[in-house]
């Protein structure tokens, strides 16, 4: 895991004179990240013309054009790179960054969607002051820290769709009861936590990720606690890579990895078999490509007696995104209205063909997104979606 | 002079709408109540025919010109101060329309008296109106009153049965002569919303299909439900995604948000996607075979069965109402 | 073409509303605002028509908390110059007595505001301002096209059903707008951060005193039944009730 400090500064116009930028102009054109890219075939511009437009001066080309909204930051390309370019999370970033300013129209779905984190502080358009109420029914105890200031050890980031979907909230209620089960010493922001930011810093919208930053970083330095873990996957990439740029300087860890390096912890608790499920992990973007973290979730599920694990056709690296990441989540209409195939049903229709009944993801998009295609494939008998730390709470006997 | 309440009659290209009964049931009710005499007032061009309709008013204040023809806010706005000039009236009632938005607030303005906005209902306590006012979409309401003898009233559709707004007696005519009229604004043309091409924003009662209807033909039963109600057709996803219905139809978070008087979710099950875009319907029912469906979690009735089965029945259910 | 778009702020409904101690009013303290949707609307057709007619846009708002933030974002969409009142007026009397009052020292071509707020309940601004400046009046507008030639704007007004109706104006006059061409356009969140270095929005005073001409005897929550009600019944029988409770609704041919 590369520490992202030399990113910080970087920009469009500085590009060339930092050492990311010499990277940038080894790129060899190779044609790699427009093969692995899932939407390259129906992109005017992949990363290679990007960087080839860029080195002649003719990026304007790229910025007058949506184009760029087919990206949905799912780190193939980066991962795939020969050169190593950081493109996922700094270049086509920087790129979206002028290809919003200039978007004559924004997808309405997508205008939503960050209308409502500005104000609200999360994409769904949900009050602040709902953000704790879902730790009324998780019958675990759950520290709010505006209740409680006393210092905590760790700071458990829930995160938007945690925090409001009723799905989302599930997950949040499994992982409050491992950390209780696992006796860990944690609270929680409840209402003063806002979106971390890293979908719309990876759609383009700058300012609203440093907006949003802002309001977290002030926040934190309310309360002492040593370390956070996220349930986002693309909250654990903010704070981890983008937070540290304005002077935040705490430990994170996603909870999956997290869990994973606590097994010893966690496996004894793990007493009740699950010996019909036939599970297949769909592997995080930001966990996997970008991460590396592909063997710590297979870890938590073979810990699971009982629970046979399939892999499918694409894992790990090669995994199919599953459509959500940079924007995506509130894209699907605009990719729709393009005629391109919807990826989430892409992958259930691998999952199904892995002979799993059940998907088991660590991101929070990819729940309501699996369910949907689920339902409308009709796999509805089929096969369902579980968070892994849903698997490992009934494991742990509910 | 007795003193009076007036309900401005909404009408276009003809046609009485049905707020106007509903007015006058509601000012017979209140006039009643309070001693006042009930009069309709009715502007336009050639619209005599109309009078009839009206019985269950002492009078009908009819004016007639060639400038009435359309409602443009401000010729009835002169119409209403000269009509105003001769019968000096207590409480004039207005529909909550599009025809007649604004009509109300300029007369409040003109003559000085209080204008009161989203009544749902009136009643009359103390020998006064009282009005129930529905604010911020029905979250809020407030029981509001003039601060003076007089007001003007904004009604709501729907707050009242407009069949006790019909009579069989024929009422007075009094016909009043129209003012010079100054007019600033011209009415050109009506434009007619383009055939096949719904906007479903714009309805006010909307009939929903999920995967509960199970094919395309099923359709159908759903579009004869919404012609029998002046309705339209919408869908969940999975339907648009099956392309059974155009995207032009879809409800949620990924399609339209509609606000209809009415929605009736046939075989939705109710996921937050979904719901995303059609809470705020104000009167929501739903059929579907789950009793556990979300759906019915934020709807105000609901039926648990087959949509194939119930869709043609609450037709001919409607059908029969509408006739009787 | 000089346009001034007036603005106010309403409570924002994704907030629990709540009723206050006096039993008449709403609680405060946990209100939050925002700007109202059609002034939003009326701003975006503002900018339609400068983008396409030139001119300049005249945002003219009521202070409310949060408003700044929706003031920034009219800079950085386009506006050229924003006031804002110091009158926190929340009723519709008062508020057009005060913009009324401002517009004195402002030369307009066109006023646009919102149609009407969601708590306008005692007047809509835009025929009180047609009232007090004794300049024509539409209302549910959807959209205004400019003729340069005739020197006469052709405005379209929605009724129900789709069904619009086209009529021909002169300026000056106030709309209330129902909804522009095309929804509120999105600015960029960096572009507002600029606008709040950059641009300085200025103040106007009032002296003007609310007053109401309404009295608000009670104000409730009227009570959420929560889960729906289930008819029981033979489908003949549950159809029948439901047609029943759809025309009690007054719903049966809406129109």
């Amino acid at each position: 895991m590369e520490s992202d400090m030399n990113l910080c500064e970087v920009s469009l116009k500085n590009l060339f004179d930092t050492e990311e930028g010499k990277r940038v102009l080894s790129c060899i054109q190779c044609g790699v990240c427009r093969g692995t890219c899932p939407h390259g075939f129906a992109m005017q511009y992949p990363p290679r013309k990007i960087i080839g437009l860029l080195k002649a001066g003719m990026i304007e080309k790229v910025i007058s054009s949506p184009d760029m909204l087919l990206c949905i930051s799912c780190y193939s390309c980066k991962n795939k790179c020969p050169r190593k370019i950081q493109l996922t999370n700094m270049l086509l970033p920087l790129v979206k960054e002028k290809v919003f300013e200039n978007l004559g129209e924004v997808p309405p779905e997508l205008q939503k969607a960050l209308e409502n984190t500005f104000r609200y502080g999360n994409p769904l358009g949900e009050s602040p002051k709902k953000r704790q109420e879902w730790v009324k029914e998780a019958g675990v105890p759950i520290r709010i820290l505006s209740q409680d200031k006393s210092p905590a050890d760790i700071l458990w980031w829930v995160e938007c769709y945690s925090s409001y979907h009723p799905r989302g909230i599930e997950t949040a209620i499994a992982t409050a009861k491992i950390l209780n089960a696992m006796k860990l010493d944690f609270a929680i922001l409840g209402n003063e936590e806002v979106c971390a930011g890293e979908c719309a810093r990876l759609v383009g919208e700058t300012g609203l990720f440093d907006t949003m930053r802002e309001k977290n970083l002030k926040t934190f330095k309310k309360y002492t606690f040593n370390r956070i873990v996220t349930s986002g996957v693309h909250a654990y990439d903010a704070l981890a890579f983008k937070y540290p740029c304005s002077g935040f300087h705490y430990p994170v860890e996603q909870i999956t990895p997290f869990l994973a390096h606590h097994i010893q912890l966690l496996k004894p608790l793990l007493k009740k078999r699950l010996d019909d499920y036939v599970v297949t992990y769909h592997d995080s973007c930001v966990l996997g490509r970008h991460n590396g973290f592909y063997e710590e979730p297979r870890t938590l599920l073979s810990a699971i007696p009982g629970l046979k694990l399939v892999e499918m056709a694409h894992n790990r690296e090669n995994g199919l995104c599953c459509g959500g990441g940079g924007g995506g989540m509130w894209l699907d209409t605009y990719y729709k209205m393009m005629g391109l195939e919807r990826l989430s049903e892409k992958r259930v229709k691998e999952a199904v063909a892995s002979g799993a009944d059940v998907i088991a993801v660590s991101c929070h998009y990819e729940i309501p997104r699996f369910e949907d295609a689920i339902k409308v494939m009709g796999y509805d008998q089929r096969i369902i979606v579980r968070d892994v730390v849903e698997l490992l709470t009934e494991s742990m006997g509910g | 002079m007795m003193k009076d309440i007036c309900v401005l009659v909404e009408h276009q290209r003809g046609k009485i709408a049905d707020i106007t009964f509903e007015m006058l049931g509601m000012g017979r009710e209140v006039a009643d109540a309070l001693g006042y005499s009930l009069n309709a007032i009715l502007l336009g061009n050639n619209v005599k025919g109309l009078v009839s309709q009206l019985g269950i008013a002492d009078n009908v204040l009819l004016m007639e010109h060639e400038a009435l023809s359309e409602l443009i806010p401000e010729t009835y706005l002169q119409a209403l101060n000269k009509i105003n000039d001769e019968r000096d009236s207590e409480v004039v009632l207005l529909g909550y329309t599009n025809m007649s938005m604004g009509v109300g607030a300029l007369l409040s303005s003109r003559l000085g008296i209080p204008f009161i906005n989203y009544c749902k209902n009136l009643k009359v306590e103390g020998g006064k109106i009282l009005a129930t006012c529905v604010l911020y979409g029905g979250k809020v309401e407030a029981e509001v009153s003039s601060s003076q003898d007089k007001a003007i009233f904004v009604i709501y559709a729907g707050a009242y049965p407009a069949d006790k707004g019909r009579a069989d007696r024929s009422p007075t005519i009094k016909d009043i002569s129209p003012p010079s009229f100054e007019r600033k604004v011209v009415f050109k043309t009506y434009i007619e919303p383009e055939v096949g091409d719904v906007d479903i924003t714009k309805q006010d009662i909307l009939i929903a299909v999920g995967r509960g209807i199970q094919n395309k033909e099923n359709i159908t039963l759903a579009e004869e439900l919404a012609s029998e109600l002046g309705g339209a057709v919408c869908a969940s996803r999975p339907i648009i995604d099956q392309g059974w219905l155009p995207m032009t139809r879809q409800v949620g978070k990924s399609g339209m948000i509609v606000k209809p008087k009415l929605y009736l979710a046939a075989g939705i099950s109710g996921a937050p996607e979904h719901q995303e875009g059609m809470r705020g319907s104000q009167f929501t029912v739903a059929i579907n075979t789950d009793p556990h469906a979300p759906i019915f979690d934020i709807s105000r009735y609901g039926i648990v069965g087959d949509a194939l089965e119930l869709l043609p029945l609450l037709t001919e259910a409607v059908r029969k109402k509408k006739g009787g | 073409m000089n346009i001034v778009v007036l603005m106010r702020s309403v409570p924002d409904t994704v907030e629990e509303l709540e009723i206050d101690g006096s039993g008449k009013a709403l609680d405060t303290q946990w209100l939050r605002f925002i700007t109202s949707e059609s002034d939003e609307h009326a701003l975006e057709e503002a900018l339609i028509l400068k983008e396409r007619h030139g001119g300049s846009i005249t945002v003219v708002a009521m202070d409310a908390p949060e408003i700044d933030d929706a003031l920034f974002a009219a800079y950085a969409k386009g506006a050229d110059k924003v006031i804002r009142i110091s009158s926190e007026s929340r009723n519709v009397l008062t508020s057009a007595q005060v913009f009324a009052h401002t517009l004195k020292d402002i030369s307009y071509d066109i006023i646009l505001t919102g149609v009407q707020a969601i708590d306008d309940m005692d007047g809509q601004i835009a025929p009180f301002l047609s009232s007090s400046l004794n300049i024509a009046y539409l209302g549910v507008v959807t959209g205004l096209t400019f003729d340069d030639a005739a020197g006469t704007f052709s405005v379209k007004k929605e009724y129900a059903g789709g069904l619009r109706g086209e009529f021909i104006l002169s300026p000056p006059f106030v709309m209330g707008v129902q909804a522009a061409e095309k929804p509120p356009r999105y600015v960029p969140v960096a572009k507002i951060r600029a606008a709040m270095k950059n641009m300085a929005i200025e103040e106007a005073s009032t002296d003007i005193q609310p007053s109401s001409n309404i009295e608000i005897r009670k104000m409730y929550k009227p009570v959420v039944l929560g889960r729906a009600e289930i008819l029981e019944g033979s489908p003949q029988e549950v159809a029948e009730r439901l047609a029943s409770l759809i025309a009690e609704q007054g719903l049966l041919g809406v129109k």
